[in-house]
């Protein structure tokens, strides 16, 4: 954004006025759809049952919220397994893919090329769904495992070349090469004067993994049916997915599969409440992290 | 420098020294074998009638029945023009909205305000898809919807179940797809945008240029490599579809198929509910090598605008 705005060459008051109301007004429609869903998890169930879904329900409570706290085990196992899937995976990934890295950045080295054409051809051509199912279900024996959730999404070719970008950008050839004369190896170079050096670095490639990890419900979906290991996020869909089921089927099942089924299924507010603290969390926290988010962009569309 | 590796060289060979660099690049490359080579052996599986008892090396051959199969339906026709047509539009109306709020959101002489408002507009890329397909349900549930009640308010039809009407599905996909992506497409053009000297903006102050003719003569031609580089760049990408979107938001409603089926979805349904894996990796690697294709193609354009910016 600019820092050095001129007074005289900016637009005129009445102008800035309507452009104020005008994007102000389309920020409010922007938030309004996650409002909408904030509030239905507040309306008590009468209110649903006569207004249906609106912005003013007449009757507030926060009884969903209170039901979840009390029988929601596994909701608080779904916050468990995301919480362990986003911390291990990005931790882990974090340090695998910044020594790739640091090693990409290191232009003296002779296998560098091969190394960088191995992974690079990572990005051109993928083998597909099909097969990463097959090879991670029958020979890597990862279903209904924890492990599903940390090794596959281990290293991104395309996060490392944005950390070697950091890694040239932010430390100078010459500390290499000084800590080199004084006989430090790789190992010790990466550890003491890498890592602390480019914090920035981690903490952007770091936040777009743990926005996309708490996000991610695909991997649930297809790789977990035990309900300890579900995350959030996968946990969601399973819901949509039962209320899919019930409307499709309505015809031929009778009264008390479908009573069973709704007696199982959260109420309407409560679906709403689960939504509302499976995205907290991270809505809470993006805006004080925003500038690596601007930084990761920039970073990644003027150097991919 | 130069001595100390010369006199290291006479101690040791140089791919000693080297060990080091092996040793870290080897936990990424091992990731790289097993999780995107490995797979690639698995598209054999396009050639067979999969039978997972047997495993991928023993199941029968079946030659290109599966891609026949895909090739003489309809289903590849369907599934390749919504990636494609859908993409299309997305890429240009993302861009197109994108510079548009960038433009309104540099000229708000409040600084404060203006990154509030950008706060704001990137929110909605945070949600995950479960998620926007429920705020996608609560607008369009047939009995509680919000945009039923719109509908009634305005004197129309009451009760519409828009999971069940194909037409509107077209604009519901591309209203929540601007919805989610343009703010935070936006971010670019707005860091871009802050890069332009002010010199010429107080050039063309002086010379009497309005805002719009400022907006026309000097900012969009800074922003023209940009925007074609991340246009043919997204180009490259238009044969994957974002599979999040067109699975979750549609709730993988059959009658929709038409207008929602895309190639990602149709993989995934294609093994996951029908078991038919022979296909879905027939139609996964046509994807696969179509893209690839496309990759290289919008890559050569890039190299030729901007060496700086091609991947290869």
């Amino acid at each position: 954004m600019a820092k050095t705005y001129n007074r005289l060459n900016s637009i005129s008051p009445g102008w800035n006025i309507a452009l104020s109301v005008l994007l102000t007004i389309s920020a409010i429609l922007c938030v309004a759809p996650l409002v909408l869903v904030v509030v239905i998890s507040l309306s008590s169930s009468s209110s649903l049952a006569y207004q249906g879904y609106t912005f003013w329900p007449s009757e507030w409570t926060t009884v969903a919220y209170r039901h979840l706290a009390k029988t929601g085990t596994q909701i608080a196992n779904g916050y468990k397994v995301t919480i362990a899937y986003t911390v291990v995976n990005t931790v882990l990934s974090l340090f695998v893919m910044s020594m790739f890295a640091y090693v990409l950045a290191q232009k003296n080295f002779k296998a560098r090329r091969a190394i960088t054409l191995f992974a690079f051809f990572t990005m051109l051509f993928s083998g597909g769904l099909v097969p990463s199912y097959i090879l991670n279900v029958q020979y890597l024996g990862m279903y209904n495992t924890f492990w599903i959730f940390i090794f596959p999404g281990l290293m991104s070719f395309y996060s490392c070349v944005i950390l070697r970008t950091f890694i040239t950008s932010s430390i100078p050839d010459s500390l290499f090469e000084a800590a080199k004369i004084d006989g430090a190896g790789h190992f010790r170079i990466y550890f003491q004067i890498v890592l602390p050096l480019f914090k920035a670095g981690l903490a952007t490639i770091g936040l777009f993994k743990v926005v996309g990890n708490w996000n991610d419900w695909f991997t649930g979906k297809l790789y977990i049916t035990e309900p300890k290991l579900t995350p959030l996020n996968t946990m969601l869909t399973r819901i949509m997915d039962s209320i899919s089921f019930i409307k499709n089927n309505a015809a031929n099942l009778n009264d008390d599969q479908i009573k069973a089924i709704l007696n199982d299924m959260p109420t309407e507010s409560a679906r709403m409440a689960i939504t509302v603290i499976t995205v907290a969390p991270i809505l809470f926290a993006y805006p004080f992290f925003q500038k690596y988010f601007v930084q990761g962009l920039t970073i990644g569309s003027v150097k991919g | 420098m130069n001595v100390t590796q010369k006199k290291e060289r006479h101690l040791r060979p140089r791919w000693v020294d080297d060990i080091p660099l092996y040793l870290m690049a080897l936990p990424g490359l091992l990731c790289l074998l097993i999780f995107s080579y490995l797979p690639m052996i698995g598209l054999v599986m396009a050639f067979q009638k999969l039978d997972l008892r047997k495993g991928i090396f023993t199941s029968p051959w079946v030659g290109l029945d599966n891609f026949k199969f895909l090739f003489y339906s309809t289903d590849a026709w369907v599934i390749t023009r919504n990636t494609v047509c859908y993409n299309a539009v997305f890429i240009v109306l993302n861009m197109f909205l994108a510079v548009l709020l960038a433009l309104l959101l540099s000229e708000l002489i409040s600084r404060k305000l203006a990154k509030t408002l950008q706060t704001i507009f990137i929110m909605p890329h945070f949600l995950s898809w479960p998620v926007v397909a429920i705020i996608a349900f609560a607008f369009l549930s047939a009995n509680n919807g919000f945009l039923n009640k719109i509908v009634a308010f305005f004197g129309g039809p009451e009760r519409t179940n828009w999971y069940m009407e194909v037409k509107p599905w077209p604009l519901i996909l591309v209203v929540v797809t601007m919805w989610k992506g343009v703010g935070y497409s936006a971010i670019v053009y707005l860091a871009a945008i802050s890069g332009i000297s002010q010199e010429y903006y107080e050039a063309a102050m002086l010379d009497g240029a309005s805002k719009v003719q400022q907006a026309r003569y000097i900012t969009i031609p800074h922003l023209k490599t940009m925007m074609t580089i991340l246009l043919i760049m997204a180009i490259g990408g238009i044969f994957r579809g974002d599979f999040g979107l067109f699975y979750t938001v549609p709730r993988n409603t059959g009658t929709l198929y038409p207008v929602t089926n895309i190639i990602d979805t149709y993989v995934y349904n294609a093994m996951a509910v029908l078991s038919n894996y022979g296909m879905a990796t027939a139609a996964g690697l046509y994807q696969s090598v179509v893209g690839c294709i496309l990759i290289f193609i919008s890559n050569k354009i890039v190299s030729r605008i901007e060496p700086d910016n091609a991947l290869f």
